[in-house]
């Protein structure tokens, strides 16, 4: 008996059931299905404005960085005052998205590189699909416009996210996906991230920058 | 690993007068409670949200064979593979072939303890595979060659001064005058070395704290950036989980995701929260070319149904034992295999047979704390109790033991006799203790005067009193 037979079976056993019941059927298709929301707290159910204020009072609290700008306009400005103000190099690594590639960053001193992240990249930017308030987390997902590594491997990561993408839970971010892609589709990768790495592995003692970005820094747009 | 479960009561004799790991728990007793309260006193749903939590893994701990029907074929769909490993030892067996074939000479692993218990690390290095950890914590403990004390924070029974002892034997070729005295400098000295072997590695391992039958998704919940980095990079992904880890839908994993840091470190969210669905796809300039989930039962399957179903509830956040006043005192080691503090009181016996482990759920003061913080509401003082009667009536028990119990069971069943026993003997120890109103050496009580005085027993027993009161009627 294959391991997989094995385990249906041990189940089966203790469970008392054959996997054959209509009932037992019906109750998890409706489940997966329905996919029901549980409890909400009441903490991201804002307007809009206190929506993006209570991300950024989260975010902060995560330990991340934040400024906003009016325009898309003004990023590569803020981009550079950012990396001058922090002795960082003026290279940027980032991938193909379409809102950050029509920008006029040949105006600044920064040189754009794009693709996946590589092990020398200091500075990584990205641009988040939404924001969870009620977390202070950004959502991100994978592919040519944002890839993975650059959430990960550079010392610093830049996230630009639009005001009317802050959300005010994780459930909105789910609907939202469904509608993107389809019921039970994921892109490859969704991470969420809530401030730079961090590890309080010795002494309890919290420390920033453990094997992931040492800094996020969130540019809202709106 | 070894298993040191049946010398329990040594371990935590010897665990009592290390000055040292003394030293490291009382982080434990100052950071995580403190924590945790801040973070559950913010959020008013915190209570309803944990009903929440329990309801949704009770619903699939009934439905769990359909909804690892659901799970692996949209794993499927996804292109990613799943095996089945019943046992241990078929769980290493599928992850070392799977590294044979994609020719691995490093492999580097995030943290999980399903790992630990399957002896993974062992079995691979013996195959001629180097496994490496890379949670900060994990990777002190393999320098050392020990094992994880605790679920989330494998390295807290160590002090920093051990751990810089550890970083400049291990890293021998590096300058021996640098400044290794803040625990910055341990990190980022961490950082620097594993740097090197993220990119190296041919395969990563992670476990997950999720799988979501309605994506086949494996879902990390981390701090350092080590599992993403771990399960990105390398061209072969492994997922290593255990059964119970199903959960339905997004939605219900974003309910137990909110109990979870909250009772683990006292974060709103942690900083990485990644959902990983198959390998990279065609359009994605990164990611693993291959992705398995490896789904191990090794005794679960026989919990379901039983008075120990409700432990395969448990998220792994670690809160039993952050408030547990044994562990606080005797550190996750003592407990001599991977789990430790209530919920390692409650699975190893499960797990391991109580036959090896009977101390564990001894080693209870039945506080309550545990479950009084248990996010998943977990029963944990009952099913300790529930071990603790099979372990008499399997006979492991000791004879005196077990010959103290059948004294005080037959007075129990018979109430006059009781009465009539405890009336005399308080009445005859009341009279010898009298003069200094307690014992400091009294027989067949050594186990308690040994540490302390003995009050004598004054005026009438609590039964006489209740009567005369007239409450009895």
């Amino acid at each position: 008996m294959s391991g997989r037979d094995t385990i249906r079976r041990n189940i089966r056993k203790a469970l008392g059931t054959t996997g054959q019941e209509a009932e037992r059927k019906a109750a998890v298709a409706d489940r997966l299905a329905r996919t029901p929301a549980g409890i909400i707290p009441q903490r991201g159910q804002l307007p809009p404005a206190d929506r993006v204020a209570l991300f950024i009072d989260m975010a902060e609290k995560a330990e991340a960085t934040t400024e906003r700008i009016g325009e898309a306009e003004e990023l590569p400005e803020a981009v550079s005052a950012y990396l001058r103000a922090h002795n960082l190099p003026a290279t940027v690594r980032t991938g193909a998205d379409p809102l950050l590639s029509s920008l006029a960053w040949d105006r600044t001193q920064i040189e754009v590189q794009q693709g996946a992240a590589r092990a020398t990249d200091v500075v990584s930017m990205s641009h988040a699909q939404a924001a969870i308030a009620e977390a202070g987390a950004l959502v991100l997902s994978s592919g040519p416009d944002n890839p993975t590594t650059l959430n990960f491997l550079p010392e610093v990561h830049i996230v630009v996210v639009r005001a009317e993408d802050v959300v005010g839970d994780y459930e909105t971010v789910w609907a939202g996906m469904r509608d993107a892609n389809g019921r039970g589709a994921m892109p490859r990768t969704v991470n969420l991230i809530a401030g730079p790495s961090r590890s309080a592995d010795i002494e309890q003692k919290l420390q920033l920058g453990a094997h992931g970005p040492r800094q996020l820094h969130i540019v809202i747009v709106g | 690993m070894d298993i040191t479960s049946p010398d329990f009561k040594d371990n935590a004799r010897r665990a009592l007068a290390d000055v040292p790991l003394q030293e490291a728990l009382g982080h434990v007793r100052k950071g995580f409670i403190d924590k945790r309260r801040k973070a559950v006193d913010a959020l008013p749903e915190f209570d309803a949200l944990r009903d929440s939590a329990r309801d949704i893994k009770n619903h699939t701990l009934a439905h769990l064979d359909l909804y690892l029907d659901a799970y692996e074929d949209k794993v499927r769909a996804a292109g990613g593979e799943v095996h089945y490993a019943p046992s241990a030892g078929e769980a290493r067996d599928i992850i070392l072939n799977i590294c044979r074939q994609a020719g691995a000479a490093t492999v580097t692993k995030g943290k999980s303890m399903v790992s630990e218990e399957i002896g993974l690390n062992d079995h691979l290095a013996a195959n001629g595979i180097e496994p490496i950890e890379t949670d900060l914590g994990e990777y002190i403990i393999q320098l050392r060659g020990e094992a994880p004390s605790h679920i989330i924070a494998p390295a807290v029974h160590l002090t920093q001064v051990q751990i810089e002892a550890d970083f400049r034997r291990a890293h021998s070729q590096l300058d021996a005058d640098r400044d290794l005295s803040d625990p910055a400098a341990l990190l980022a000295e961490a950082r620097a070395m594993l740097r090197a072997r993220f990119l190296a590695a041919d395969v990563g391992i992670t476990g997950a704290n999720f799988l979501i039958a309605e994506t086949g998704s494996s879902v990390i919940v981390t701090n350092e950036g080590n599992g993403d980095l771990t399960q990105l990079l390398p061209r072969v992904h492994i997922v290593l989980a255990t059964i119970e880890k199903v959960t339905p839908t997004l939605e219900d994993a974003s309910q137990i995701l909110r109990v979870l840091a909250r009772s683990a470190t006292g974060q709103d969210a942690t900083c990485y929260t990644t959902f990983s669905t198959g390998p990279r796809r065609p359009e994605d300039p990164d990611g693993p070319d291959e992705y398995h989930v490896v789904i191990l039962d090794n005794g679960r399957s026989s919990m379901l149904g039983t008075d120990y179903q409700d432990m395969l509830r448990c998220i792994r956040c670690g809160a039993c034992m952050n408030h547990c006043p044994v562990y606080q005192e005797v550190g996750g080691h003592s407990y001599g295999w991977v789990y430790s503090g209530p919920m390692g009181a409650v699975l190893t016996p499960a797990l391991i047979g109580v036959d090896k482990s009977a101390h564990l759920p001894n080693a209870s003061t039945f506080c309550g704390r545990c479950e009084a913080v248990c996010p998943m509401r977990i029963p944990l003082p009952k099913m300790m109790r529930h071990w603790r009667r099979d372990e008499f009536s399997r006979r492991l028990s000791p004879a005196t033991v077990r010959w103290g119990l059948g004294l005080w069971a037959f007075f129990a069943r018979r109430p006059r006799l009781y009465h009539l026993a405890t009336r005399l003997t308080i009445r005859v120890l009341g009279r010898l203790g009298a003069r200094k109103g307690r014992f400091a050496w009294l027989p067949l009580a050594g186990g308690w005067t040994r540490h302390r005085d003995l009050p004598a027993p004054q005026g009438k027993t609590f039964q006489q009193m209740w009567a005369e009161a007239g409450r009895g009627k």
